[in-house]
């Protein structure tokens, strides 16, 4: 999905969004007041620049903009794999932005991620997964690997699989998958404009996703497994 | 000397910490397996390839995790996953000196592939929360299938990582890049390429790993120990100035090495004379050798 048609949905009060190599950095006016905009767009790979460039774009509006909300639009295939990557230790990159993120939420910003088209595996882990709640629009692609590939290396037939997805959501690929195991918060079908302004009111600090994926039965022992061993009880099962 | 490598995860655990004081919870006895595998004719394992806990260190009070590379290569499941986060939640409640993780694993499990994405994402917010408590968390990597996927990720969220010249930190496996790119992007199969794009020396070299030892429990243990007590001194926290240190320093990596095939070029680059003479040296000699020349930091 154009990321152009998507901002101008999520912010008719007005948005300047720049695109770079396939970072998008800028800010948009949500409920009278500024948040700021990083992203990635065209599907891109997260490589090493493009992990940085969004790290920066983070610590700038720490540093100029104590508070101000952050808006993630999350449109990646995933980390890049490429040898140079690896070898610049693309994963500290990552954990970079990571942290980059994490440190302005322990200062105060809060932050909304929303998967626009696509999002897999390590580029979904230090973006949308980093935000206070992530959504979803309902087209988007959520997954870590499809089925095919997952039917080749784990030696399960894929028509197996298949089967088995329409009921499990734990390795099918879906927004709405994410959506019963709590690692989306909720899949925004017709207003986006206010569903952003609500989730920027609603986003708090507090990782909920275990709670919210025991509620709606998408990962019944995640919740229930964390408590016992937090607090040496047995497992209270769902 | 006894081989780390070698060790099973509980052996790593008993030797790290003082005789008999692991205080494991949800032992294997409680037998709280993956609801997941049976559905696609996989073993389960009664820990589910990891074992978590408390004990003590040298008079340190710490808790300990470690992934089970034996099963499924410590790769990380919906209960895998929850327990190293109950782990991190039951820190933050009781304030121990230090937390340690023994990470060996390929990644995300992906028999339970998006419980395990969201769980690797639970476990890096929680190792980052334990950090704002004041309590450091330190990773260590020496396991023969290494630290991949989101796990590569989360060890550098701690505060320092622990690495073996054996052992590997990275993210995409090399057969995953060989896959997707072809052989010439990254051939799987050459070891001494793969040891030299993800090994422990290069990770030093670059800075991505805060201590190198040798494949030995106890002086893994002994590093561990020194990094907690430098992160306990300095404060374990994120934060800005650190971050913005860590900026500059991975910036200046890519406007540095960025055009480099191979870290043999970035290793001349850092002022290594014989740069193909890094892969033989013993790990005390390379230490002496890459502490002149190596890149620091981390926040």
């Amino acid at each position: 999905m154009n990321w152009q048609t998507v901002a101008d949905a999520l912010f008719p009060q007005g948005h300047r969004i720049a695109e770079r190599d396939n970072f998008l950095s800028g800010e948009a006016q949500v409920g009278g007041q500024t948040v700021a905009i990083i992203g990635t767009t065209e599907h891109t790979p997260i490589g090493v620049e493009i992990a940085l460039a969004q790290a920066a774009a983070i610590l700038d509006t720490v540093r100029a903009h104590p508070g101000r909300p952050i808006v993630i639009l999350v449109d990646t295939v995933g980390q890049r794999l490429r040898r140079r990557d690896e070898m610049l230790g693309i994963n500290s990159y990552m954990a970079h932005l990571g942290k980059c993120i994490e440190l302005a939420r322990r200062r105060g910003h809060r932050i909304v991620g929303l998967v626009y088209d696509q999002a897999l595996s390590g580029g979904f882990i230090t973006s949308g997964l980093m935000a206070d709640a992530c959504y979803a629009l309902p087209d988007a692609t959520i997954r870590v690997m499809g089925l095919p590939a997952m039917a080749r290396i784990t030696k399960v037939p894929l028509e197996r699989l298949e089967e088995l997805a329409v009921d499990n959501p734990v390795f099918a690929p879906g927004p709405e998958n994410y959506l019963r195991m709590g690692g989306v918060a909720a899949i925004w079908r017709d207003d986006l404009a206010a569903a952003m302004e609500q989730a920027l009111l609603d986003a708090a600090p507090e990782d909920r996703r275990a709670e919210l994926g025991l509620e709606r039965g998408g990962r019944k022992l995640a919740r229930p497994v964390a408590a016992a061993v937090r607090t040496g009880a047995d497992v209270q099962a769902a | 000397m006894s081989s780390y490598q070698e060790a099973t995860a509980r052996q790593r655990i008993a030797g790290m910490l003082d005789p008999g004081s692991f205080d494991e919870f949800l032992p294997p006895q409680m037998r709280v397996v993956s609801p997941h595998l049976p559905q696609l004719d996989a073993p389960v394992s009664f820990d589910d390839g990891v074992a978590v806990g408390r004990g003590t260190m040298d008079g340190r009070w710490v808790f300990i995790a470690a992934q089970e590379g034996g099963f499924m290569g410590g790769a990380v499941g919906e209960v895998h996953g929850a327990k190293l986060a109950g782990m991190l939640r039951r820190a933050i409640d009781e304030n121990p000196d230090a937390v340690l993780l023994l990470l060996e694993t390929g990644g995300v499990r992906l028999h339970e592939a998006n419980a395990g994405l969201i769980a690797v994402s639970e476990v890096m917010r929680a190792v980052m929360d334990v950090r704002a408590a004041g309590i450091p968390v330190i990773s260590l990597v020496g396991g023969s299938n290494g630290c991949f996927g989101g796990m590569g990720i989360v060890a550098r969220c701690t505060n320092g990582v622990v690495i073996s010249e054996e052992s590997r930190l990275a993210m995409s496996g090399p057969e995953v890049i060989e896959t997707a790119g072809g052989v010439e992007e990254f051939d799987a199969r050459d070891r001494a390429l793969v040891w030299r794009v993800t090994g422990g020396k290069h990770r030093y070299l670059i800075g991505d790993a805060q201590a190198i030892v040798a494949d030995d429990i106890g002086a893994f243990r002994a590093a561990a120990l020194q990094l907690a007590d430098a992160a306990r001194g300095r404060g374990s926290e994120l934060t800005l100035e650190a971050l913005e240190a860590e900026q500059r320093m991975l910036t200046s990596r890519i406007d540095r090495f960025g055009g480099c095939e191979d870290p043999l070029e970035i290793w001349e680059a850092l002022g290594i004379e014989d740069p193909h003479g890094v892969p033989l040296l013993e790990t005390d000699a390379f230490r002496e050798l890459a502490d002149g020349h190596r890149e620091g930091a981390a926040a």
